[in-house]
């Protein structure tokens, strides 16, 4: 298998396959030594060499996170044969979607339908544990839709307006 | 001794009570309101009982229903943790009315320290030293000059009924004391129903050192050393310890002297805590300590005085509640060791800290020598969005401070929550600063810390080596697959990822949908 590996922001190029119960593995043209257990769901014992490190994985709303001892990284995995990443463009300059971050309740809607929002504007403001907590507009853009109203209870991941 | 006890709580605390019960060989009684019917205390009582909506008004907070509980299931005594019910007389005399023992004070006494100016009053007629000020609430601007003008400024302003920094106005000079003492009195008219303000000098970046006591029901009080509880951030605490590394044995006796005194006074039973401002600007021969007010209930932070100690405060409070006779007199009380404990929360710590709930995906929980962990979540549940998001308390204990702080910091680095934010990260980092190591805290310490820029360490490239491969690997052999200690060669790719969706099929699902 091939995958183009985004951390953080940068490529890498990753190829690796499997074969008699040894793993042959090249990142960027680089051939490395690998040998991998998954000792529970999630949780990763990699050996690069003789180095010893456990890998765990978070998957929250479909991004993955890998955190080696106490440092996070955001993560993407893309098979380069795949459309994705052209899908993936194209939702940048379409209509963006706000999501609740957390279960909560709405306590103030900041614009109106049709307002014109900077990048980074606040548009709603939800509770939870109370403490309120902004969503911020991802670009800039007019507000095409709100989906909730002062009051509302909403879930994780609920769509609480769109921006165009 | 009580043969069933109903905890009036939820979270890590009605666990930790559960744990003792349990222990003693006593039947444990839960009650859960709607949203936390899969939480872990009622995984671990021997009954529960559903008390209504989560809004806590509803559940935890609604003396009827649990006094109903209490009646249903034959409970003889109630533990009310802390927070909820915990410091309410109207519960305690409700409970007693009831005829089931409350396990904690008597409603007299917990009126006694309930409102802050009149326990100021008891105090001052006991001899227990207070922070310069007024033991009544303030008649009239003129007044709050004139005094103000004997203790010097700064001044503190507070309300009566306060608590939780609410109502609360820190006055610099003369010009600013008009503006403050009327934002003062709405805010504790909005906060507490309670206009009463009263003035106290303001002693800047003060310790906060708290005193444990136990009483029991025949006359005998003890102290069992204190907490040093001055890193806290909007008025809550988040890293306790003990000892306090600025208390030696003859200032341990005398604020622990003056403690059982504050105790006598106000005719208190069981456990509690009296917390002292202790001024650093005396110099460090002579420190003042003062009286700042009593806990009538078990604190969060007792864990570390249970470490150093080697008593078990829940059982001690059962005990007495239950008429047993303190079974070790202050002299016989030794503080061995050192302890810190970590409150860990949902929160987020690259949004203000804001309180982030939601499923925990992954837990991986330490253990080891000188761990103990009190927690309240397991892996698969949603934390709940309707009450205080402390999920755990993580507490390191060693031979002396530096060890703990070892200890604590392998336990930290061995700790994982995954699927929700915690604030398990900052720990680190209060842990490896040098003024926490060298144990020069205030109260001021945490907001001074987080001011600060935070140096970008460079990543190693090894470590991104080790993320690029691992992700490549869970991409195979997705989350689900293999058990505990399987090789990862010995699955079969083809069928092995029922949950990590293959990118193929995601991206010809959008291709089809357009």
């Amino acid at each position: 298998m091939t995958y183009d590996i985004t951390i953080d922001g940068k490529n890498y190029r990753l190829e690796l396959n499997r074969a008699d119960g040894r793993w042959s593995c090249r990142l960027d043209g680089r051939d490395v030594e690998v040998d991998a257990v998954l000792a529970r769901p999630d949780v990763l014992s990699l050996r690069l060499g003789d180095q010893a490190f456990e890998v765990k994985c978070e998957r929250v709303a479909g991004d993955m996170r890998l955190w080696v001892a106490s440092a996070g990284f955001a993560v993407e995995v893309r098979d380069p044969r795949s459309l994705r990443g052209r899908v993936r463009a194209v939702d940048d300059h379409g209509p963006r979607k706000l999501t609740a971050p957390m279960p909560g309740k709405i306590v103030r809607v900041l614009v109106s339908q049709g307002d014109e929002v900077e990048a980074g504007a606040g548009v709603l403001v939800v509770e939870a544990m109370k403490m309120q907590n902004e969503i911020k507009s991802p670009k800039k853009g007019t507000i095409q839709k709100i989906l909730v109203g002062e009051g509302a209870a909403v879930n994780a991941g609920d769509v609480l307006a769109i921006v165009e | 001794m009580f043969k069933k006890i109903l905890i009036a709580n939820r979270g890590e605390i009605a666990v930790r009570v559960i744990r003792a019960c349990h222990e003693l060989g006593i039947a444990a009684v839960a009650v859960y309101s709607d949203v936390d019917r899969a939480a872990l205390h009622v995984r671990k009582a021997d009954e529960a009982y559903p008390i209504g909506a989560p809004a806590a008004s509803e559940s935890y907070l609604n003396i009827q229903k649990i006094l109903d509980v209490a009646a249903r299931s034959g409970a003889d005594a109630i533990h009310p943790g802390y927070g909820f019910l915990s410091e309410n007389a109207k519960f305690a005399k409700a409970c007693a009315d009831a005829g089931v023992k409350f396990i904690g004070p008597n409603a007299a006494a917990m009126d006694a320290m309930g409102s802050k100016t009149r326990a100021r009053k008891a105090m001052e007629r006991a001899g227990v030293p207070l922070v310069p000020g007024t033991s009544r609430g303030l008649e009239s601007f003129e007044q709050a000059e004139e005094v103000a003008a004997r203790i010097g400024y700064p001044v503190m302003l507070k309300a009566a009924a306060g608590g939780g920094g609410k109502g609360m106005r820190l006055v610099h000079a003369l010009e600013e004391l008009t503006s403050a003492l009327e934002g003062a009195r709405s805010e504790a008219e909005r906060s507490f129903g309670d206009r009463e303000v009263y003035i106290e000098k303001a002693i800047v970046n003060p310790r906060h050192i708290e005193m444990q006591v136990l009483a029991d029901e025949h006359g005998n009080t003890v102290y069992l050393g204190e907490r040093e509880c001055s890193l806290q951030r909007r008025h809550q605490k988040v890293v306790e310890e003990a000892p306090s590394p600025v208390v030696d044995p003859d200032m341990r006796r005398r604020m622990g002297e003056v403690a059982v005194r504050v105790a006598q006074a106000a005719g208190y039973t069981n456990a509690g805590t009296v917390e002292f401002l202790v001024d650093q600007a005396a110099g460090d021969q002579q420190k003042n300590f003062y009286f700042l007010e009593m806990n009538t209930r078990l604190q969060v932070e007792h864990p570390v005085t249970e470490l150093v100690t080697g008593l078990d405060l829940v059982h001690l409070q059962i005990r007495i509640a239950a008429g047993e006779r303190l079974p070790f007199t202050q002299s016989e009380v030794a503080i061995r060791g050192h302890a810190i404990e970590c409150r860990i929360y949902a929160e987020d710590p690259d949004n203000n800290y804001f309180p982030r709930p939601g499923k925990i995906t992954l837990l991986l929980a330490p253990s080891g020598p000188g761990i103990r962990l009190d927690g309240g979540m397991y892996e698969g549940w949603t934390v709940p969005m309707d009450y205080d998001p402390l999920l755990a308390k993580l507490i390191g204990y060693g031979t002396d401070r530096d060890q703990a702080i070892g200890r604590l910091t392998r336990a930290l680095n061995e700790y994982f929550v995954g699927g929700i934010k915690t604030n398990i990260s900052l720990f680190r980092r209060i842990l490896s600063d040098p003024d926490f190591r060298a144990a020069k805290i205030d109260t001021g310490f945490l907001d001074r810390l987080l001011q600060q820029k935070r140096a970008e360490a460079p990543t190693d490239p090894k470590t991104i080596e080790v993320v690029a491969i691992a992700a490549g690997i869970f991409a195979i052999m997705g989350s689900a697959a293999a058990g505990a200690g399987e090789r990862s060669a010995a699955n079969d790719s083809s069928n092995s990822k029922p949950t990590a969706p293959s990118n193929w099929k995601s991206a010809a699902r959008k291709e089809a949908t357009r």
